[in-house]
């Protein structure tokens, strides 16, 4: 007896293509923005939205004027539509404040050696040029102030000569560090105290490199805004590394100063400080003493951000295993030794995003300046503003000045992102 | 036969200070005391040089002579003729009003956008995030001078609201002015009786709260969980409402009206005050809504995933599972963020607000030329209040510490 088997499928069937609504722009569609009622309500609003202000704004920004006298030329010409020429204006004001027009090329070069030197310090792949970085900071002194040439290297001459006198020491005298470091201090100590300023002087004579002195009051603008941020951001991490690690420390009486100082610089708005800097110092240095302003100000700012560092790399310091202070210790590594090559290393690592975010604060907070009357760029906007011709002109300079300060954070925390993916060695 | 002996005793030498251990780090400490010390003493004798020089004491009486001039927003009252301590205590009191209103709405905005920042809603997600990186990357400073120009240019005159067909409408059935002088809403008027109301709102109030705890006690006890939420709220509303009706509506409004060029009655909030809280928040509450996002991440996947299989459904992994972890790391940031907030409010002077730094740390300041002793207060005054927010999350982080063995 044979069972008929009506039909008996001998080829797998080929799978068929997922439903339209699945796949491709609906797809993603459906399951990106009208996933449920609610998801759809939300879609339609932000849709709304983002449509009604680019309905104001691009009108706005695409007609706006670039060549008028004055705010009341642009309103008679059209009302509705930006007035940009206050930029065509005042662009140059804006960059470097009061600086002396043809003196221009100065803080300019200072910011393209600024991005030459930044490059070995985050592309690794460039390291090899980074003795730019380290005479850089003189160089942009000597360029940004003027004056002779040699009382700026002089600095980097003694500071040499010192660090050559306690290699020397160690190598040949000495087996120990601190003293070879006090004596090496003394040494620089008498070079600067005694030696430098004949040393400058005959240099001045022998080969005279000098530029136009510009006085502090003259900076302003972002050249002042890069001068305090980039300082203090430079300043701040060595002073906040050694904070952090003061308070982390076993000795008391260290201890109590940095928790002393770090609290007290995080209790008190930076305003407050601003203020102790402009009107309070004098009373503090011996009378007669009267020194820059705007080194005032870098000064009080980076102490301000040490403090915010030092806690950001204290909660570095704390997220380490305590195995690895141990380890380290029982490899028989000193102190300095187990911190440079084993606690500092991932405790940085892991605290890498506070501490961009900790830049990016010093870096914001740079236009408290303009309080103490110091022309950074939002103290210029009300300067410009006090202009008869510019008399009521807001946006177009609070967007152009917005601007510029988004351009420079957010690519300091996308740097951070990129920093952190790189340095990632698990998973 | 030999005897183990001791190693034979070193002597202490002097160079033992710097090179043992033993000693070295009490010498570091005694050199860095000595330091500390001189540069201490230093700076006190130039400022008591200094202070000779120019014929001026320490001492904190201008505190009670008479301030001589205004306060345009003042919590307490207060004339021209009260003294610099009661112009300094306005101010005081004006940086808590701005800092505790704008906590509240920084709050609420960063808890809104954190959330949605992690909607899987691809645009509200994207608006999300510009909306935190535009707040987060541009200075506070010139969001409060922008918020104080979009209200102080862009908002129309008091005069505006006149005549047959005026220019501008007040919004919300004629009871709030968005003028550039201010904003006016109506302001309660209590009449008699009001009072019976407002007890009778406190203990529907804590009757929710008892409320709440019974439903908590019946839900662990039983498992059954009542519909907490619309239940508490109708505790709290609808004995008063019933209330507010039943003793003839003894609460009324009082609405502002145009009175010549200017606006009267209601509830007046100056511009100033308006720009730096708003502006302050919007700042804060990108920041509070990365603490909110990084709380939620933080609670690992598994939780949720094992949450699930246990049969809860979405809202109750949220509320049961999620939020109470999440909190354990939003806390404490969150309350930093407010302390950063009410340090930002000294930003007050760019709008013109009299905070404390405006009345103690400006024109008291300015007007006596007691410099250090104003700027001393000052300090004092935001240490003292830093100094709390901080030993209370130090109290938070013990207490909800997760105990590990």
């Amino acid at each position: 007896m044979m069972t008929k088997i009506a039909f008996v499928r001998k080829k797998e069937i080929p799978p068929s293509a997922p439903p339209i609504t699945e796949v491709g722009l609906i797809g993603w569609l459906r399951q990106n923005l009208f996933s449920s009622w609610l998801n759809s309500i939300l879609t339609v609003l932000s849709v709304y939205f983002i449509v009604i202000m680019l309905w104001d704004f691009i009108p706005w920004a695409y007609g706006g004027h670039w060549n008028t006298k004055s705010l009341r030329e642009c309103l008679d010409l059209d009302p509705d539509v930006a007035c940009f020429s206050v930029l065509t204006a005042r662009w140059k004001q804006l960059l470097f404040g009061l600086y002396p027009a043809e003196e221009y090329w100065r803080p300019t070069l200072t910011f393209i050696f600024l991005l030459l030197a930044i490059v070995p310090i985050l592309f690794p792949k460039f390291f090899r040029f980074f003795w730019f970085s380290i005479i850089y900071p003189g160089l942009a002194v000597w360029l940004l102030w003027g004056g002779s040439f040699w009382s700026i290297s002089i600095v980097y001459i003694g500071l040499t000569l010192g660090a050559l006198f306690f290699l020397t020491l160690i190598r040949r005298y000495l087996k120990n560090y601190m003293i070879a470091a006090i004596l090496a201090f003394l040494f620089t100590a008498v070079f600067f105290l005694f030696i430098s300023s004949p040393l400058v002087g005959l240099l001045n004579v022998i080969l005279p490199i000098s530029l136009p002195f510009v006085e502090s009051l003259k900076m302003g603008g972002f050249t002042l805004s890069l001068i305090v941020g980039v300082t203090g951001i430079v300043a701040s991490f060595p002073i906040g590394i050694l904070l952090a690690l003061g308070r982390q420390s076993n000795l008391p009486v260290i201890k109590m100063i940095c928790v002393g100082f770090i609290e007290f610089i995080r209790g008190v708005p930076l305003i407050t400080l601003l203020f102790v800097a402009s009107v309070l110092l004098n009373y503090f240095l011996p009378p007669g003493t009267n020194f820059d302003i705007v080194l005032r100000v870098v000064i009080m700012v980076t102490l301000f951000s040490a403090a915010y560092m030092a806690e950001v790399i204290r909660g570095g310091l704390a997220g380490l295993p305590l195995g690895q202070h141990e380890a380290s210790a029982s490899l028989g590594l000193t102190y300095w030794q187990s911190q440079r090559l084993i606690i500092m290393p991932q405790a940085l690592k892991i605290s890498i995003p506070g501490i961009v975010n900790t830049f990016i604060g010093l870096f914001k907070d740079t236009t408290l300046v303009s309080i103490i009357s110091l022309r950074d760029p939002v103290g210029l906007a009300s300067t410009i503003r006090a202009d008869q011709k510019w008399n009521g002109i807001y946006w177009e300079l609070y967007v152009a000045i917005g601007l510029m300060f988004f351009i420079f954070c957010w690519g300091m925390s996308q740097y951070s992102q990129y920093l952190e993916r790189k340095l990632k060695t698990d998973k | 036969m030999s005897s183990p002996t001791l190693p034979p005793s070193e002597s202490f030498k002097f160079s033992m200070l710097l090179s043992d251990t033993r000693y070295r780090g009490m010498s570091l400490q005694v050199i860095t005391f000595i330091i500390f010390m001189a540069v201490f003493f230093w700076l006190v004798d130039n400022t008591i040089k200094n202070l000779a020089l120019l014929d001026k004491d320490v001492s904190f009486n201008f505190l009670w002579l008479r301030a001589g001039y205004d306060i345009n927003q003042r919590l307490i009252p207060y004339t021209s003729d009260s003294t610099h301590g009661m112009a300094a205590l306005v101010g005081i009191l004006n940086t808590l009003l701005v800092a505790f209103v704008g906590c509240i709405i920084a709050t609420v905005l960063g808890l809104f956008v954190g959330i949605l920042r992690l909607s899987k809603n691809w645009i509200v997600a994207k608006l999300m995030s510009a909306y935190i990186e535009g707040f987060r990357n541009v200075p506070v400073l010139l969001w409060i001078v922008m918020v104080f120009a979009l209200l102080t240019e862009f908002t129309p005159a008091p005069r505006a609201f006149k005549g047959a067909e005026p220019e501008a409408t007040m919004l919300f059935f004629e009871s709030i002015a968005i003028t550039n002088r201010g904003t006016y809403f109506p302001a309660p008027v209590l009449a008699e009786g009001a009072y019976w109301l407002l007890l009778c709102f406190g203990l529907s109030i804590v009757a929710s709260i008892y409320f709440i705890r019974y439903a908590n006690k019946q839900k662990i006890d039983t498992g059954k969980s009542l519909p907490t939420f619309w239940i508490s709220v109708a505790v709290i509303i609808l004995p008063t409402l019933i209330l507010f009706f039943a003793m003839g509506q003894p609460v009324s409004l009082e609405y502002p009206y145009l009175k010549g060029f200017n606006f009267k009655d209601g509830i007046h909030l100056r511009n100033s005050f308006l720009a730096l809280t708003l502006a302050l928040a919007f700042y804060t509450s990108a920041f509070i809504a990365e603490i909110v996002r990084a709380g939620i991440m933080a609670v690992s996947k598994g939780q949720s995933e094992a949450a699930a299989s246990l049969g809860l459904r979405p809202n109750k992994i949220m509320s049961l599972i999620i939020l109470p972890q999440a909190l354990r790391i939003i806390v404490p940031p969150l309350i930093s963020n407010y302390l950063n907030l009410t340090k930002n409010s000294s930003l007050a002077i760019a709008v013109g607000y009299m905070d404390v730094r405006g009345t103690l740390g400006g024109i008291t300041l300015n007007q006596t030329g007691r410099e250090l002793e104003s700027m001393l207060l000052l300090m004092g005054f935001y240490l003292a209040v830093s100094l709390l927010i901080s030993s209370f999350i130090n109290y938070f982080n013990r207490s909800f510490q997760i105990v590990v063995r």
